[in-house]
């Protein structure tokens, strides 16, 4: 924006004491409204020129800000905070997808088999070794401990979203493939992801997120 | 040159002014008569909101008018909002709670209701307008939301003076028809409509002592007069109420306000007056959220501009100068 | 000035490589830097410029208005409100575009007037003013319909009302207000249509600008004394004398503009517009946006359903015949002692047909209506073809720079009181 008002400028200035040269002699030529006082006013000249232009050229750009801010969500949208869950009826073995803030959640109630492979997996063998859990701090690694609530293991809710390039992974319904560890399966690219939803193989770089979500009471949960 | 720039603007202005103004002689909602302008805070061009009366006029409108009137495009969330009453977060988080909003369906497939949210509308009294209807005697309730930009005051002024009228409210940025009309309404209602005696086919006002003399009189809520014809006398309906503001004189709605039916905590007394300006000061808010902001970014904007155009002058002038034109 | 050469000397290698092969940077300095411009030009001579900015500010303002917009009879009025309360600056975006429609037709009606008043319309003009009569007419069909998108009782009302013109149409009449409608009344499908002519049209608008434009420089300005420029002392070169005027009165339009859209910004519409559509009760005054109460008027001041409609259109279509309704030699009505007076009775009354146009049609106002009506066609018709050929001019200077040396000021009005000085 700078360098276009810088530009502008230029030309300006150039067009201006062209065009004063030019009138001066046609000012002489017809005899009249000589240049006589005009030889010290080009600088003068010169400077309320650039600060009109530069000062307006500011406001113009100011004035972009708003035809560029209301692309983001509005006020509405962003009051749009959580869903409640009633988790009663979702057997073991079994998954939802609920809607929040219009992306899918996946809510499952793992078996114990799933619950003892995400907790046995040794962290070293994790593509990404971070919680990806906004309830804990950046730094929280990824243990299944910290991938659920702490006396409610057997329930994973994950943001249903590939950290590839944003498809949707398969696993949910009992006949959905679920990967080579048995947790999500995402075809578009072929990403990995294990019973706690961590990334395992494929081109994915992070574990599934883990969106803010807390127990209301022991069948239900709040998300957001 | 100065002297042409005035002479320039000025001209512009009475332009502007004329066209626009046509079309405000020639809007007609509301309307009626006796209506005068108010002194409001949130008039003029450095005009705001004062929080208090917001408070209160919520007060007034949930208490009272929320009975049948609702406020569908407000939130909660927006009572808490920089710019309007600005109650604090919890209160409206509390507020909310106290209502019961419908959501669903629920894994079951039915519609349920659940404590209210900041996210969630205010609640409307009735489902629907047939619900209304047939609640108030066949009469709707409109909503309130936007009742402060849908009404004006409608004064006819004779045409030579119009442009004059036009500048003026243009150059004080008067734009409160909507809360002077409402307040107006609120304050005229009328025990019942004003008594007439037959002047050989002219109908005249009288007193309501003489009223109370000839009982047989008419009582009209509007007289029509037609030249060379005997005047119509216009009876109150059936279930209407006499209000010197409305247009027709003739609502169906009772009288809402009377003196000590809201309790303000804050002190203010309790009178009908305060109550219809507060709701006035309420709507005019809910109509028309972003004021503040609107009123307060114009001024630096103004400024900037006239900084622009005074800058713009001098180099103009600098530039054509030694230049015959 | 088709034979202006541009005195374009591209600077550097790149712009000489660009130079020989697509010359847009000599084109455009040629026609926007060192064109030649009358020297006189007054104030009314900056509202070119002036509308110009007006269709980018109401193009781009009404791009991001279509972001958050929905077309449909159920969602619009509510989404024009969320646009109101909770998109980030809606309500400034939304102001910008409301009253930017108002300043749009204001700066028109004042551009159209100067064109009367200085003989514009006139050879070898008449292509230019002709593209102008067409441009507007598209901005009245496009104020209209994006009028209609509010969805509010006077859209909804206005269009019922607008639309039911056609059916004035002997035969065919009916089935072409059905086909507008696309249903037996105005509805969601009406509104759906409006919204994607009234996105397209702005469109069509800026191509029939830039030929008004390109007409322009072919035949060059006109100026305060309708003279063409003889030699080269008639002209300033187009930047920085004309662009530096232009810029400052754009500056004091904008200065205008913002106070409506932040101080007033409803004065110019109606109150009715903020209660929803309902197509089971009307207002009890419908009236149109005030840019078009004069020709609302003309409309109601006719008794007859068709009669009425020819005369409003008529109205419009009239204005495109001037150039050869004009039988005078002399351009400015400066020149012109007699026909000025007749035209200054025209702009009065177009005025005053405006202001008839918002009151109700009843009484007095439909006489005086009439009255102005019959002067509106009597002017173009009677007037300005009798005029021309009996009214003897004052004399005219012998070039631009005489008359600018006359002494006369800078503006059109200081020019009238010093033309008998000439004599």
């Amino acid at each position: 924006m700078g360098y276009l008002v810088d530009t502008v400028l230029i030309y300006f200035e150039e067009a201006v004491l062209a065009s004063e040269t030019k009138m001066r002699s046609a000012g002489t030529a017809t005899g009249q409204h000589g240049a006589a006082g005009d030889q010290a006013e080009p600088t003068r000249r010169d400077f309320i020129t650039t600060a009109a232009l530069g000062w307006a050229g500011v406001g113009g750009a100011i004035s972009l800000w708003p035809f560029i801010q209301q692309m983001n969500p509005d006020a509405s949208t962003q009051a749009l905070s959580s869903t409640e869950v009633d988790l009663a009826p979702i057997k073991e073995g079994q998954a939802i997808t609920v809607l929040w803030r219009g992306k899918p959640v996946f809510i499952r109630n793992r078996t114990k088999d799933e619950i003892a492979k995400a907790k046995e997996t040794p962290l070293a063998s994790l593509n990404d070794k971070t919680a990806e859990n906004g309830a804990l701090p950046e730094r929280a690694t990824a243990d299944d401990a910290n991938r659920v609530k702490k006396g409610k293991e057997n329930w994973l809710v994950l943001v249903g979203i590939c950290t590839h390039l944003g498809c949707i992974p398969k696993g949910q319904s009992l006949a959905d493939a679920r990967g080579d560890f048995g947790g999500y399966f995402c075809p578009c690219h072929g990403s990995h992801y294990d019973t706690s939803g961590r990334i395992r193989k494929g081109p994915a770089p992070r574990n599934l997120e883990v969106p803010p979500y807390e127990f209301v009471s022991d069948t239900k949960i709040k998300i957001g | 040159m100065t002297r042409f720039v005035l002479k320039g603007l000025a001209c512009l202005g009475l332009v502007v002014s004329l066209g626009s103004g046509l079309a405000t002689s020639a809007s007609a909602s509301g309307g009626g008569d006796e209506i005068s302008r108010q002194h409001w805070t949130f008039g003029g061009l450095r005009g705001h909101f004062d929080r208090a009366q917001l408070q209160r006029g919520f007060q007034v409108y949930k208490e009272v008018c929320s009975t049948c009137h609702g406020m569908k495009r407000l939130s909660f969330r927006n009572l808490s909002e920089k710019g309007g009453p600005e109650f604090a977060e919890d209160g409206a988080k509390g507020l909310a709670e106290t209502y019961k909003v419908s959501d669903g369906p629920n894994d079951q497939g039915k519609m349920f209701k659940r404590p209210g949210r900041l996210s969630d509308r205010i609640p409307s009294p009735f489902d629907n307008e047939q619900q209304a209807r047939s609640a108030n005697n066949g009469a709707l309730p409109p909503d309130l939301s936007l009742m402060a930009l849908a009404r004006k005051v409608e004064v006819d002024h004779p045409f030579y003076t119009l442009p004059y009228h036009m500048i003026k409210d243009i150059v004080t940025g008067y734009q409160e028809g909507g809360p002077d009309y409402i307040y107006g309404v609120l304050m005229s209602y009328g025990e019942n409509a004003p008594p007439y005696k037959d002047n050989g086919g002219h109908l005249a006002k009288m007193t309501e002592a003489d009223a109370k003399a000839n009982p047989a009189m008419p009582r009209c809520a509007t007289v029509v007069s037609e030249p060379g014809q005997a005047d119509v006398c216009n009876k109150m309906s059936e279930g209407m109420h006499y209000n010197e503001a409305f247009p027709g004189h003739q609502i169906a709605m009772p009288a809402p306000l009377r003196d000590g039916v809201v309790k303000y905590a804050d002190g203010t007394p309790g009178t009908t007056e305060n109550y219809a300006r507060d709701v006035s000061a309420f709507q005019a808010w809910a109509a028309d959220p972003k004021l503040e902001e609107r009123k307060r970014l114009g001024l630096m904007a103004m400024l900037y501009l006239l900084g622009t155009t005074v800058l713009l002058y001098f180099a103009k002038r600098r530039i054509w100068s030694g230049v015959p034109h | 000035m088709s034979d202006h050469l541009s005195s374009y000397e591209p600077k550097n290698a790149f712009s000489k490589w660009m130079d020989s092969r697509l010359p847009v940077m000599r084109m455009m300095h040629g026609q926007f830097v060192d064109f030649p411009t009358p020297r006189n030009l007054n104030y009314m001579w900056t509202f070119g410029g002036i509308l110009t900015f007006m269709l980018m500010v109401q193009i781009v303002s009404g791009l991001v208005l279509s972001m958050h917009y929905q077309a449909s009879d159920a969602d619009a009025f509510n989404s024009v409100e969320a646009i109101r309360r909770d998109v980030n600056y809606g309500w400034l975006l939304r102001n910008i575009h409301a009253v930017g429609a108002s300043m749009f037709f204001f700066a028109v009606y004042l551009h159209m007037a100067r064109g009367l008043y200085y003989g514009s319309y006139k050879a070898p003009r008449e292509i230019l003013w002709i593209l102008g009569v067409i441009i507007f007419l598209l901005m009245m069909a496009t104020g209209f319909m994006g009028y209609a998108l509010v969805w509010g009782q006077m859209s909804f009302w206005g269009v019922t009302v607008i639309t039911n013109l056609f059916s004035a149409i002997p035969l065919v009449g009916g089935a072409i207000t059905k086909w507008l409608w696309g249903g037996y009344s105005v509805s969601g499908v009406t509104l759906n249509r409006f919204f994607s002519l009234h996105f397209l049209l702005p469109f069509v608008i800026t191509g029939v600008v830039m030929l008004h434009i390109w007409a322009l420089h072919v035949v060059g300005q006109n100026n305060p004394t309708g003279l063409d420029i003889k030699t080269k002392s008639d002209s300033v070169p187009m930047l920085p004398f004309a662009i530096m005027k232009d810029a400052f009165a754009l500056a004091m339009f904008v200065l205008i503009y913002a106070w409506f859209i932040f101080f007033v910004p409803n004065y110019l519409g109606d109150a009715d517009n903020y209660i929803e559509a309902n197509p089971l009760s009307t207002p009890p005054h419908i009236v149109p946006e005030w840019y078009f109460l004069p020709f609302y008027a003309i409309l109601r001041s006719i008794p007859s359903k068709l009669g009425g409609v020819v005369m409003m259109f008529g109205s419009i279509a009239l204005l495109a015949f001037l150039p050869w309704l004009d039988t005078s030699n002399v351009r400015s009505a400066k020149y012109r002692p007699k026909f000025k007076w007749f035209l200054w009775a025209f702009f009065f009354s177009v005025i005053a047909l405006g202001y008839l146009g918002g009151k109700p049609a009843e009484g007095s106002y439909v006489i005086w209506s009439r009255v102005f009506t019959a002067y509106y066609f009597i002017f173009f018709l009677v007037i300005m073809p009798v005029l021309g050929l009996i009214e003897k001019p004052l004399k005219l200077p012998n070039s631009i720079m005489d008359a600018v040396l006359g002494g006369g000021g800078p503006m059109a009005g200081s020019a009238a009181a010093a033309a008998p000085e000439k004599r």
